[in-house]
């Protein structure tokens, strides 16, 4: 029997060559995601830097990200073509009056920043997160630690799941509904987050449930068997050592539903506003007031203003201040937590 | 050795035991008298107890003495360790479980009725688990766990309850200088030693101990066993176990469960050299089991 010949030689099977195919097919998948994934954020990258950053020093262009949306006046000026935002073309005619017979192409929302969408997104995701984590949390607890198991627990689990498959469009249709014409709110923050934090629920509640599901039983036993109440239980022995979890996972939750355009259309977001959120007359007044937002600023003058090359710079600094935004919450949520589990390690 | 006394309360019949609310205690404490070398802290009677529609415990009746450790033995499913969770209502977690007839008293106190506080008899009777459970805190802060709960703030007494309460675990020497480290840093019959500390801190009259050392080798069974015998001349201790020779290494009474039922109670020395009943006999020579 020659040496070739052992039992455990190999030689070409069906199964070999099906599995060959198989995994490589897997391997194709997977990289077509990836494909996919680099594309979208490559072409935004790379054409909302365009915008965002610049070649000569400070290198960052400042007035995009704090200035308020302007119009923008193209025309022809002493044989050259000139851009001017709306403000600097006014002061450019009074200086020379000739230029009011000049014609000008205007393009609306063109010049200027989006600083009031990036502070409006910003307090829309703060807010609805402190309404989301309070009422997910306390939901959460409830159902993990003190609702024994019944017809009316499983009723509301249900329930949550089927939150969860809502629409945003529907969410956004109940809180114009709810908030701003049956409470009176108006179009306005208070309405704005209470409809985002109702659309994350789903996520903070079962993220939640989870993350307390995940403390281990003895902590608990142990801690009652001391003569604790649950309630002390749960706020010495549990929720502290849930948080890190319960935080993570809410704050991935919000950073998604702060991109959703349609919750906030009708019940937050204003088209275009001239003053910040902090000009306000009362301190009541802050929470009723609408802001403008990032998404639906990306929605507005990618669908609503007649579209030229001028916009189409604003349409990807928008989306790329966008993204940067999310990725900071979710890299912030990511640090948070490994921050925390390095306090409670068991 | 006295036979277990069915009813006598002890000479200490706690009131507070009771919710403050409701009348005091029904049994009064009584003469203080020749001060006796042990007396029952816990009778049962006639217990019945189910999880949902299964019977686990029928018809148990025992009684457990002050000073003394009191050994709990039987095989997988024979019910000692549901006994033990009913004598600090641990089973309350759990849903679907309900003593049906009988009773367990505790100083006299029938520790079911709706007037007692649970958290009451809780802090009187603790409790150290199967899988040792320190909390992933700092030793200093399992150590005072009950008592900062029970409002304690005082630094000094909680620096003094805590070399106290290691000391009487035997565990003060091995940790006294990282008392501000994880307990969970510590070795596992340290931890399990820990919580031992952690429920004497509380400074309860019994302990109930859920077979202590399953998880632990010999060497640090060995030391919680020493600590066991230690402990005696303060605490009632009750102690479920599946090993054998612990029992009748470390106990002063044992109780041989099988299937639900209570077969035989008696000194320690008696069941295992001397069992009246044959299915203890045959248990205990490991015949089955």
């Amino acid at each position: 029997m020659s040496a070739s010949l052992h039992p455990f030689r190999s030689h070409s099977q069906p199964a070999r060559r099906i599995e060959g195919v198989i995994f490589w097919a897997f391997r194709l998948a997977t990289y077509f995601v990836l494909a996919c994934g680099l594309a979208v954020f490559a072409n935004i990258f790379f054409k909302g830097g365009a915008t965002v950053f610049q070649a000569r020093a400070p290198f960052v262009n400042f007035t995009f990200l704090t200035e308020a949306p302007e119009s923008l006046y193209v025309f022809e000026w002493q044989g050259r073509k000139v851009e001017m935002g709306d403000r600097e073309f006014r002061e450019f005619r009074e200086r020379n009056p000739e230029a009011a017979k000049v014609k000008t192409e205007s393009y609306v929302y063109s010049a200027g920043g989006i600083f009031p969408c990036i502070v409006g997104t910003v307090l829309l995701v703060i807010g609805s997160m402190a309404i989301a984590l309070l009422l997910g949390v306390c939901a959460a607890i409830y159902l993990n630690e003190y609702a024994r198991d019944g017809r009316f627990i499983r009723f509301v689990r249900l329930a949550i799941l089927n939150l969860a498959g809502v629409p945003s469009i529907v969410f956004g249709l109940f809180g114009f509904g709810m908030f701003v014409i049956f409470f009176g709110w108006n179009v306005s923050l208070l309405a704005g987050w209470f409809t985002l934090a109702f659309m994350v629920l789903p996520v903070v509640i079962t993220a939640s449930e989870e993350s307390l599901k995940a403390v281990p039983r003895g902590f608990r036993e142990g801690s009652l068997a001391l003569g604790a109440t649950k309630w002390q239980t749960i706020r010495k022995n549990v929720l502290p050592y849930a948080m890190p979890g319960i935080l993570t996972s809410s704050i991935l939750g919000i950073a998604r539903v702060a991109g959703e355009t349609a919750p906030i259309m009708f019940t937050a977001a204003y088209v275009v506003r001239d003053k910040l959120p902090w000009d306000v007359e009362r301190s009541l007044d802050f929470f009723f007031q609408g802001v403008m937002a990032l998404p639906y600023h990306i929605y507005v003058v990618s669908s609503k203003i007649p579209q030229n090359e001028y916009t189409e710079k604003v349409q990807y600094g928008t989306a790329f201040v966008f993204l940067a935004i999310v990725a900071l919450i979710a890299t912030s949520s990511i640090l948070l937590r490994s921050h925390l589990r390095n306090r409670y390690k068991w | 050795m006295e036979p277990p006394a069915a009813t006598s309360p002890g000479p200490a019949g706690p009131a507070s035991l009771r919710r403050p609310a409701t009348a005091p205690g029904a049994t009064a404490p009584t003469q203080a008298g020749a001060v006796p070398t042990t007396h029952p802290v816990i009778d049962i009677e006639n217990l019945d107890f189910y999880y949902g529609a299964s019977q686990a415990l029928h018809d148990i009746s025992l009684s457990i003495d002050h000073h003394r450790v009191t050994a709990f033995i039987g095989p997988s499913g024979c019910g000692k360790s549901t006994l033990l969770r009913c004598l600090n209502r641990m089973n309350d977690l759990i849903d679907g479980t309900r003593v049906g007839r009988g009773r367990i008293r505790v100083h006299g106190v029938d520790i079911n009725q709706p007037d007692v506080d649970v958290i009451e008899l809780r802090k009187r009777v603790g409790m150290v688990f199967q899988k040792s459970n320190p909390f992933p805190k700092s030793i200093y802060e399992n150590i005072t766990y009950g008592l900062r709960l029970q409002g304690v703030k005082d630094k000094a007494r909680l620096d003094e309850v805590v070399e106290r309460s290691l000391r009487g675990a035997a565990l003060w020497e091995e940790v006294k200088d990282r008392l501000h480290e994880s307990g969970l840093g510590l070795s596992g019959g340290q931890q399990q030693r820990l919580c031992i500390a952690r429920a004497i801190a509380v400074e309860p009259e019994v302990i109930l101990m859920d077979e202590p050392c399953s998880a632990l080798d010999p060497v640090a069974t060995a030391k919680v066993e020493e600590l066991i015998q230690d402990l005696r001349s303060k605490y009632c201790i009750v102690i479920v176990t599946h090993n054998m020779q612990q029992a009748a290494r470390c106990s002063d009474r044992t109780a041989f469960f099988y299937l639900g039922r209570l077969i035989e109670y008696a000194d320690t020395r008696d069941i295992f050299t001397n069992p009246a009943n044959p299915q203890t006999e045959a248990y205990v020579s490991g015949r089955f089991g």
